[in-house]
C-alpha cells in the first residue's frame, strides 16, 4: 500500500524534472556543445571540434569587455544592496497598512515593460532634459551636464532596474526576524550598532546573498541597458554576445562568451558564498 | 543591613494615547526575589521593559543603586532579561549564546569558555555546549536563557513569564530550580507572572498589579492572607467578595448586613461606625453553610455542586443575585440545588478590602 503510494509520489515530480531537463538544461548543454563547433562560412555552424572560440575570448579586447562587465556588475551590487538593504530592512519595521502602500508602490513600475521604463530615463538625462532644467532652474549647475550616453547613466540604470530584486528579498529575510533577538542582544551589552552586526545583520544575510545573486548575475549581462543608456561607449559581456549572435552571426563565439560569463558568474557566487558563511545561516530565521 | 538595589518613582507611560501605568513606585531590595503577579494587560511587563531600558517612561524615574538610570540605554545597564520566548539567537550555538555578554564585553577566549562551562554546570546543561537551540527542548532552551542572562552577573535579573511555555510538572520542577539559584547566587530578582500559585510559592515578596497599578505589595502570606483590595483577595486567594452595611461595632468585631441576613468580621485595626459601607473577602473553604433556622448568617439558595480537585465546590447565591462560591475537602454534602441555606464564617476569616480594581 506505502509503497504504491510513494510510487504515485514519484510519479507526479516526473513532468518537474522533464520541464527542467528540456527548459533548463538542455539549452545549457546545447549552449556548451556549440561552443566547441566551427562556424559555418556563410551562415550557420559546421560540427568540427575546435577550441579557437575560447582562444579568442583570451584576446586584449575580450578580456577587458569581462573586466569592464565584472566591473559594472559589482559596482551595481555594491550601490544596489547599500539603497536596497536599508530600504528592505526597515521596510519589514513597519506597520502592516504602510507595508503593503510600499510594496504597492514597488510594484507599480513593472506593470509597464522595462524598455520602456529606461527611455524614460533617457528624458531625463538627455541634455536638457528633464534633470538639466531642474539643475539649471534650482541653479546648481549653470551647464547642461550632458549625462546621457555617459558611464553613470549606465550605473544609474542598472542600479534602477535591480534595485526591487534586492528590496523584495531582504524584506522577505527581515519580516522574519524577531525583534526580541535585537533587544536580547541590547541587553546583553550590546551598542545598537553591535547588536545590528551580531543578530540582525546575521540572520538577514540569507535575504541579502539571495538580493546579491539577483543583481549581480543579470547586471553582467543586461545589454540593452548599456545599449540604451550608454549608447556605444559602454560594452559589456551581454553587449558582445548579442553582437556575435545577431550581427557577426558567429554563434560558437557567442556560445563560448555565455559559457565563460556562467563559469564567472558561477565563482564569483561561489566565493561571495564561502566568504559570507551566509550556508550555515539558511534555513535558520 | 539591606539595601535599596531599584526604585521606581511615579513611572507612567501610555501606548497610542492609552494609558498602561500610571503611577508606579516600587522599592526592591538587594537579594530579593519579588514578583510582579496580574492578569494579562495589567502593565506588568511594562514595568519591567521600563527597568531593562527596553522602554522609556514618560513620566517617572527608574533608580539602580540610587543613581537616576531612566534615560540609559539598556547596554549600560546591570540588568539583563530572561525573555519570554527565550529570544536566544538562532544562529549561535549554545556556548556562543551563553557568552555573548562576554564576548560583547571583550573579554578573553578562555574566560568566556570557563565562565560558559560554570553557567552550563550551573544550569545542570554540562556538555551542550555545541548543541544549536533548535536542538534543545523547552526546558533546556528555558535553561540556555537564564544562563545567558546570569553570565553577566547583573544587579538585577528580570524574568519575564520564564515558565509560561512549560508544562506543569517542569514548571514546578523549575520554580524550585529558579528559587535555588537565587538564593545561591544572592542576585535580585524581578520575576513576572500571571499564576498566583507560582507567585506564591516562589517570592519573598508579591506586587499584585491591575490597571497599570500596583493593587498590593506584600509577602506571601500578607498578600494572601490580608488582601487589601476586593482585586487582589480575588486574584490571589479566589476570595469571594461580600457587601453590605456596619450594623455594631463591639471591640474588634464588627456585625453587618447585608439584605436579611448578618455576619460578622474582624476590625484588623480599622475604624468602622454603623451605617458604613463595607466589602468583605472570605475565602471559600472558610465558608459554613448550613440549612435551618440558626440565627446568623447570609441567607442564600444552592446553585451548583461540582468536584474538582478533591474540592467539592458548592455555588450559591444571595438574593440579590450575587454569586458565592464554597469549596470544602470531601466527595458528597446533603445540599441541593434549590436548598435554602445560610453562609457564615468565623470573624477573623472575613477581611475587610478596599473595593477597587473589581467593576
Amino acid at each position: 500500500m506505502k509503497k504504491r503510494k510513494r510510487k504515485g509520489e514519484a510519479w507526479t515530480i516526473v513532468p518537474l524534472y522533464l520541464f527542467t531537463l528540456l527548459f533548463v538544461a538542455g539549452p545549457i548543454i546545447y549552449m556548451v556543445v556549440l561552443s566547441f563547433m566551427t562556424r559555418a562560412q556563410t551562415w550557420g555552424v559546421v560540427p568540427e571540434f575546435t577550441l579557437k572560440n575560447y582562444q579568442d575570448i583570451g584576446e586584449p579586447v575580450y578580456l577587458k569587455t569581462f573586466w569592464e562587465s565584472l566591473k559594472l556588475g559589482m559596482l551595481s551590487t555594491v550601490l544596489v544592496t547599500a539603497l536596497g538593504y536599508p530600504f528592505g530592512y526597515f521596510m519589514a519595521k513597519l506597520t502592516a497598512k504602510w507595508k503593503k502602500r510600499t510594496m504597492m508602490l514597488l510594484m507599480i513600475p513593472f506593470w509597464t515593460s522595462s524598455l520602456i521604463r529606461l527611455y524614460g530615463w533617457i528624458i531625463i538625462f538627455r541634455t536638457g532634459g528633464v534633470l538639466d532644467s531642474l539643475l539649471s532652474a534650482l541653479h546648481i549647475t549653470e551647464e547642461p551636464l550632458k549625462l546621457l550616453y555617459t558611464y553613470p547613466a549606465v550605473v544609474v540604470g542598472m542600479v534602477y532596474a535591480l534595485l526591487p530584486f534586492m528590496i523584495f528579498s531582504v524584506y522577505s529575510s527581515a519580516e522574519k526576524l524577531d525583534f526580541s533577538l535585537v533587544e536580547a542582544a541590547r541587553d546583553l551589552g550590546a551598542s545598537p550598532m553591535k547588536a545590528f552586526l551580531t543578530v540582525s545583520l546575521k540572520l538577514t544575510l540569507p535575504g541579502l546573498l539571495s538580493g546579491v545573486v539577483l543583481t549581480f548575475v543579470p547586471s553582467m549581462g543586461l545589454f540593452f541597458i548599456a545599449d540604451i543608456l550608454g549608447g556605444n561607449k559602454v560594452v559589456l559581456v551581454g553587449n558582445l554576445i548579442q553582437e556575435q549572435l545577431m550581427k557577426a552571426h558567429n554563434w560558437p563565439f557567442a556560445a563560448a562568451l555565455s559559457v565563460a560569463l556562467l563559469v564567472l558568474t558561477t565563482v564569483v557566487i561561489w566565493l561571495y558564498r564561502k566568504l559570507s558563511g551566509v550556508k550555515e545561516l539558511e534555513g535558520l530565521v | 543591613m539591606e539595601h535599596t538595589i531599584l526604585k521606581l518613582e511615579q513611572i507612567r507611560k501610555s501606548f497610542g494615547g492609552t494609558p498602561v501605568l500610571n503611577g508606579i513606585d516600587l522599592e526592591v531590595e538587594q537579594g530579593e526575589f519579588i514578583t510582579l503577579l496580574g492578569s494579562s494587560g495589567c502593565g506588568k511587563t511594562t514595568t519591567l521593559r521600563i527597568i531593562a531600558g527596553l522602554e522609556s517612561p514618560d513620566e517617572g524615574r527608574v533608580l539602580l543603586e540610587g543613581k537616576d538610570m531612566t534615560g540609559t540605554e539598556p547596554n549600560e545597564r546591570d540588568v539583563n532579561t530572561v525573555f519570554q520566548n527565550y529570544a536566544l539567537f538562532p544562529h549561535m550555538n549554545v556556548e556562543a549564546n551563553i557568552g555573548y555578554g562576554l564576548k560583547i564585553r571583550k573579554r578573553p577566549k578562555g574566560e568566556i569558555r570557563e565562565e560558559v562551562r560554570k553557567m552550563l554546570s550551573l544550569v545542570q546543561l554540562s556538555g551542550y555546549e555545541k548543541r544549536m537551540p533548535s536542538e534543545l527542548s523547552g526546558g533546556q532552551r528555558q535553561r540556555v536563557a537564564i544562563a545567558r542572562a546570569l553570565i553577566n552577573r547583573p544587579k538585577l535579573l528580570l524574568l519575564d513569564e520564564p515558565l509560561g511555555a512549560l508544562d506543569l510538572q517542569l514548571r514546578r520542577q523549575m520554580q524550585q530550580e529558579l528559587k535555588r539559584l537565587q538564593k545561591k547566587l544572592g542576585i535580585t530578582f524581578i520575576y513576572i507572572t500571571h499564576d498566583q500559585e507560582e507567585a506564591l510559592n516562589m517570592s519573598d515578596r508579591i506586587a499584585v498589579m491591575a490597571d497599570g497599578r500596583f493593587q498590593q505589595i506584600g509577602t506571601p502570606s500578607q498578600v494572601y492572607d490580608a488582601p487589601k483590595t476586593a482585586y487582589v483577595a480575588r486574584f490571589v486567594g479566589s476570595a469571594n467578595i461580600v457587601c453590605g452595611t456596619v450594623k455594631s461595632v463591639e471591640g474588634d468585631l464588627v456585625t453587618f448586613q447585608n439584605g436579611d441576613g448578618t455576619g460578622v468580621f474582624h476590625s484588623r485595626g480599622f475604624s468602622f461606625s454603623p451605617g458604613q459601607p463595607v466589602t468583605l473577602a472570605v475565602r471559600g473553604e472558610q465558608a459554613l453553610l448550613e440549612q435551618g433556622n440558626r440565627e446568623g448568617g447570609l441567607l442564600a439558595t444552592v446553585k451548583e455542586k461540582s468536584f474538582s480537585g478533591g474540592m467539592l465546590r458548592i455555588a450559591v447565591e444571595f438574593s440579590e443575585g450575587v454569586e458565592f462560591i464554597c469549596s470544602r475537602h470531601g466527595i458528597d454534602s446533603a445540599l441541593a440545588p434549590g436548598d435554602k441555606v445560610r453562609v457564615s464564617w468565623e470573624a477573623q476569616n472575613a477581611c475587610p478590602v478596599d473595593l477597587e480594581g473589581i467593576s
